[in-house]
């Protein structure tokens, strides 16, 4: 198949209500022409009825959307010319693999023939060849994903929409498609809106991430932004594990325990001197202290007893309390060097944190937010 | 899943009959402990209901055959002779082509509008719809005298007693019901994702609810038109109150005969009618295990 001419999306002040909740509560969202954007959001937080909107199926109570220059919100579904690939597949299961792929094809009545070629281009883009006269049930689920897929794209639309499309694969084969879905986007280049709730998959597959919740885009940013300089504590703990730790402002400068914290420069987000600030501890940027190191002077210092140590395969994790209470986790590699250096429990220990990662989040303004966040990050876990 | 623990109780009751008797008996009924002995009673508790509910049918199958001029059970002698008086009456020939036409006219009807609302119910969001539900499933619920009542002095004010048109109004009234809860069934196990999909690939509503949902669903159909059909054509109080001579319905005339004079006539018209009533009821069952199978 061949690459696609992509269209941007532009999403203003979209509203969603049902009864009182709000499913989307004025989303604005630039999506950019050829990118493979995703939304991520907890349960709930509205990235379906976001994607149900771009594909036309729920109309939202205010708000404009375009693709391109052209105004959609109030056309039907069938008229956008949108690709769109479901969680359960939605394979028709009355048909054959053929059927299914070529039916965008047969309803815009192309000739036999041709539709015959481009699904066999279609079925080798996915690499399912010779699958065309299988039925539905007889594939696996992998199979039945790229089936899908290849129905979403076989008639050349210039936006791709995906609702969490791998969330019923095994952990294997869902990788595998990670990369393979990728793969396609780059082949094909058109406009991708993918939908998911593991954050390990949005890191891995996007070229910008939002992150929805309550229905408000919370940060609109490519994975490494997203990962290192989270727009909020939600952010921070939705993504990846992190410990926040209050940060007082001293003389302008941002202080932890009333010890000046050297800061990264440079990252518009990290403003040193917002009041209620809160400073991002993530496990494997943590390390202990060594004072032979050559650099010593380039880290902030946290000291802490040591508590219990998981052993987890590639990894190993030692959970620290510092001196105010907080529980932290460092993440180490398993290796025989590093293991044998682990401090052992009951021991002090001083933690280090580079500056160039160290990175201060705006707090939440309301000061129960920040407890309920920093009681649950103290568990440290993460799917 | 199923057949596993059934094959591997035949296997150790064939490796081990010798300690059992081996009879089927002593066997397990089920994948639970009690044997077929402990299950006798229920056996013959469900065989004695089976006869009671099938009996009374079944009984008229010889009395048709018989060859005196009264009812009779058991016939004495046989013949054809009451299948070919059926056969030579007119008004029993004008009274199954009406019944006929009515139950065909009946299943056009009441399909497609049953279709339509089973989908609308069940597509639509709106709290209102379950009692909507609720409304369309009533015919079922009230006594169907009542039902033929109300309906003769509607039609006296519209001039639609006596006529086809009439008739297959009213069962179309009675049979909606069923057909709607049957094809409302179907669609509960139909994806509706796959209409979504179907549309976002470039398809009308319309078209996609007939090339995508609609197949998925005919087995419920057809089971729903092959209920309507039988409500049709097996009624006799509302034809008894809105239909007369030249517009009676078989079943009209056969109670109508069985009043008046009683002869085997009527034993040939029921088996006959069991037969249609059963071959339809054994198709619609057919198409509902299919359909069941299927999803
Ligand atoms: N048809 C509906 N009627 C009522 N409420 C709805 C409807 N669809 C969605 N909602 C509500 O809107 C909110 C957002 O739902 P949505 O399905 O978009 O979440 P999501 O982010 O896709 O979640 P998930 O990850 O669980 O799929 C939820 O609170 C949900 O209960
Ligand atoms: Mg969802």
């Amino acid at each position: 198949m061949q690459r696609i001419d992509a269209l941007p999306i532009h999403i203003r002040a979209v509203t969603k209500t049902y009864g009182a909740v709000y499913a989307l509560d004025g989303v604005d969202l630039e999506v950019r022409s050829g990118e493979f954007l995703t939304l991520l959001g907890p349960s709930g937080s509205g990235k379906t009825t976001l994607l149900m909107v771009l594909a036309g199926f729920t109309r939202p109570d205010a708000g404009s959307l375009k693709f391109g220059d052209a105004e959609v919100i109030r056309m039907p579904p069938h008229r956008r010319e949108v690709g769109m690939v479901f969680q359960n597949y939605a394979l028709f299961p009355h048909l054959d693999v053929a059927a299914n792929i070529g039916f965008p094809l047969k309803l815009r009545g192309i000739d036999k023939n041709d539709i015959h070629a481009r699904v066999e281009s279609a079925l080798a883009t996915v690499q399912l060849q010779g699958f065309g006269d299988r039925r539905i049930h007889q594939l696996s689920g992998g199979q039945k994903q790229r089936v899908a897929l290849a129905r979403a794209i076989i008639f050349e639309p210039r936006i791709l929409l995906m609702d969490e499309p791998l969330s019923a694969l095994d952990k294997k084969l869902r990788e595998h498609m990670q990369i393979e879905l990728r793969r396609l986007h780059e082949q094909l280049g058109m406009t991708t809106v993918y939908v998911t709730h593991d954050q390990r998959e949005a890191l891995t597959m996007s070229d910008r991430i939002a992150v929805i919740n309550h229905g408000r885009l919370i940060q609109l940013d490519d994975p490494r932004a997203i990962y290192d300089h989270p727009a909020d504590p939600f952010v921070a703990n939705f993504i990846g594990e992190s410990v926040l730790l209050p940060v007082e402002i001293i003389d302008g400068k941002p202080c932890y325990r009333g010890r000046p914290l050297q800061v990264a420069a440079g990252h518009a987000r990290d403003d040193k001197t917002t009041p209620g600030a809160l400073l991002m501890l993530r496990p494997e940027r943590l390390v202990f202290m060594d004072d032979a190191r050559a650099d010593a002077a380039a880290y902030n210092r946290f000291d802490g007893v040591v508590g219990h140590a998981v052993y987890q395969g590639e990894n190993f994790v030692t959970y620290i309390t510092l001196d105010d209470g907080h529980e932290v986790a460092v993440r180490s590699v398993s290796r025989k060097q590093s293991l044998a250096a682990a401090p052992p429990p009951g021991s002090t220990v001083t933690l280090g944190l580079h500056r160039d990662e160290t990175a201060l989040i705006p707090g939440h303004t309301a000061a129960a937010g920040n407890n309920n966040n920093d009681a649950e990050t103290n568990r440290g876990h993460k799917p | 899943m199923n057949t596993a623990p059934r094959y591997m109780a035949g296997r150790m009751s064939g490796r081990i009959s010798g300690r059992f008797s081996g009879s089927w008996l002593s066997r397990p009924a089920s994948d639970t402990q009690v044997t077929h002995r402990g299950r006798l009673w229920l056996y013959a508790l469900a065989a004695l209901i089976m006869i009671f509910l099938v009996v009374p049918t079944l009984i008229v199958i010889p009395m048709s055959f018989s060859g005196s001029q009264y009812l009779e059970f058991p016939p004495r002698d046989w013949s054809m002779r009451w299948y070919d008086n059926y056969l030579q009456t007119s008004e029993w020939m004008t009274a199954t082509w009406v019944s006929i036409k009515a139950a065909v006219l009946t299943v056009l009807v009441v399909t497609p509008l049953a279709t339509m609302a089973a989908y609308g119910l069940y597509v639509s969001q709106l709290k209102a719809a379950r009692y909507v539900f609720i409304l369309l499933i009533t015919p079922m619920m009230v006594p169907v005298i009542l039902i033929a009542i109300g309906v003769f002095f509607a039609y006296t004010r519209l001039r639609l007693n006596n006529t086809m048109l009439g008739l297959v109004l009213a069962h179309s009234a009675l049979a909606l019901p069923l057909c709607l809860i049957v094809i409302s069934a179907g669609l509960k196990s139909y994806d509706m994702n796959q209409e979504r999909v179907a549309r976002s690939l470039g398809a009308s509503r319309l078209r996609a609810f007939m090339v995508i949902t609609l197949p998925q669903i005919r087995f419920s159909v057809i089971t729903g038109a092959l209920l309507a059909f039988i409500v049709s054509f097996d009624e006799v109080i509302v034809a008894l109150f809105i239909t007369g001579s030249g517009m009676s319905t078989i079943t009209r005339s056969m109670f109508l005969a069985l009043r008046d004079q009683i002869d085997p006539t009527i034993a040939a018209i029921s088996t006959i009618l069991i037969l249609i009533t059963t071959a339809a009821l054994v198709a619609a069952q057919i198409f509902g295990r299919t359909a069941q199978k299927k999803s």
